[in-house]
């Protein structure tokens, strides 16, 4: 085969590695952009205008910018240990970069052997197989059955899909409160928490004295910014 | 009504053809590596490794469907390959469908969330490619420890600003739900002293919360108390897309 290699010739950063990873990256993308031309085109087809679907498009795109930056630093955190193509591939498809971490960690310091190396790689998709493969099985039984509640009762149905998210936003807001107990340092997600909440409302008191309803869209990820940034010297006078 | 069932059906096809085709993929990385480095499996590592995967496997289970009647079809079908759900998917897509100001659980939802969701996936694809090529230069920014704190608080910046947008706009099913949570995660870390343990909790907390807040709704939709679908008037900046803002 003419690219294989031995074990003694192993290197976590071989280019085959960014190879293989890159075409398994051109997929899940192409994956993503076959879903969104497809929904693209519904929407005209449904008389959904324009604007609204290429405003989603830009909204979006903002959006990701600082939650991508921050998986990026995740990459870098793990290149170490693992090189780059692993953890680009890890944390560019389904997984987390608490798992990957903590799957890494099965094996104490830098993997050097491509033994460590494929069975810490195995570890890390296998964690995975269930959120894979379920949503494919489970997906139209739920989403069918979303639709028969709605059909039934418009009103719950409305209040049902509020009630998901705002469940899964005060889990998060616990999460942010979980480190508390440690004193100082535990406060610092909660004091960036409640700088990202003002900028918002901030924002909101802007957008009703000014009516400029740009602020609209980049009101979240302005908060995100802000929020992170000011980690930093929160960081300072408590960490 | 038979377009949209047409539309629906070909979703679920696509979505599981191409989400076959990616999870081959991705399952086939190690061992394409063991072919090409002449590798075996370490069974004793990878034994060491079995709690974790066994506990992730749960969370997984749990996340499908917590997330999936949230995301609609054709965004459940492309979160899940694409990963980063609670820290980016989610919200992102939660985010457009407010601004959208289109209805939840509605086909122009379930647009408006593929769109996002795919737009994400593929922002955050180029991202991360240009930050591999160009890692050699972003690694001491990265790793500079005054800029640390900034990227290890990405969630909480996050969750601030859209906890005003939708405990406002919402606060009547938020009361139970929030405070509970508020209570669990306090509490532990006192427990413990540490915030080691949230970071485990919330994996399990998330689907806690999303059935302590539909039990919560529907007794007070029951009783008659979600006049408004619990909404407050709070100015939030959110108006949809006719121009109008939410109220």
């Amino acid at each position: 085969m003419i690219l294989q290699l031995n074990a003694a010739q192993f290197d976590k950063n071989a280019p085959v590695l960014y190879v293989i990873v890159g075409i398994i990256l051109a997929v899940v993308v192409a994956q993503a952009v076959f879903f969104l031309v497809r929904a693209y085109r519904r929407g005209i087809k449904i008389g959904m205008s324009k604007q609204v679907l290429n405003k989603t498009m830009v909204r979006a795109g903002v959006f990701t910018v600082a939650p991508a930056i921050a998986i990026l630093v995740g990459i870098v955190a793990l290149s170490q240990k693992l090189g780059i193509p692993l953890p680009w591939l890890r944390l560019s498809v389904i997984g987390s970069f608490s798992y990957e971490t903590i799957a890494a960690n099965i094996f104490k310091g830098n993997v050097t052997d491509a033994t460590a190396y494929v069975t810490v790689a195995l570890v890390m998709t296998c964690g995975m197989l269930v959120s894979m493969f379920l949503p494919l099985i489970t997906g139209k039984k739920i989403q069918r059955g979303l639709m028969k509640m709605r059909s039934k009762d418009k009103k719950w149905g409305e209040i049902f899909m509020t009630a998901l998210f705002l469940g899964m936003i005060s889990a998060f807001l616990g999460y942010v409160f979980g480190g508390v107990g440690e004193g100082g340092s535990g406060w610092i997600p909660v004091l960036v928490f409640f700088v990202s909440a003002i900028v918002m409302a901030l924002c909101g008191l802007l957008l009703k004295v000014t009516k400029w309803r740009w602020i609209n869209d980049y009101a979240l990820p302005f908060c995100i910014i802000v929020g992170m940034a000011s980690a930093v010297p929160i960081t300072m006078l408590l960490g | 009504m038979k377009p949209l069932r047409s539309f629906d059906d070909n979703t679920h096809l696509y979505g599981r053809i191409w989400g076959i085709i990616a999870a081959l993929l991705i399952i086939s990385y190690p061992f394409v590596c063991m072919i090409i480095f002449g590798a075996s499996i370490d069974w004793g590592l990878f034994a060491s490794g079995a709690s974790i995967i066994i506990l992730y496997c749960v969370v997984g289970a749990v996340e499908t469907f917590t997330y999936t009647p949230m995301l609609g079809s054709g965004g459940t079908y492309l979160g899940f390959v694409t990963g980063n759900l609670s820290n980016l998917k989610v919200p992102c897509a939660l985010n457009c469908m407010e601004q959208a100001g289109v209805e939840k659980g509605t086909e122009e939802a379930e647009i408006v969330s593929t769109i996002s969701i795919a737009v994400s996936s593929i922002v955050t694809m180029v991202i991360l490619i240009l930050g591999v090529v160009l890692i050699s230069f972003l690694t001491p920014v990265f790793e500079n420890e005054t800029l640390a704190p900034a990227f290890d608080n990405v969630l909480p910046a996050l969750f601030g600003g859209m906890a005003v947008v939708y405990i406002s706009k919402n606060w009547k099913i938020s009361v139970i739900p929030c405070v509970l949570m508020l209570l669990v995660f306090i509490i532990s870390s006192y427990a413990t002293g540490s915030g080691d343990l949230a970071g485990t909790l919330i994996g399990v907390m998330v689907p806690v919360g999303v059935i302590v807040t539909l039990v919560s709704s529907r007794i007070m939709y029951k009783k008659g108390w979600l006049g408004e679908n619990g909404a407050a008037q709070t100015e939030v900046p959110q108006a949809n897309e006719n121009g109008e803002e939410d109220k």
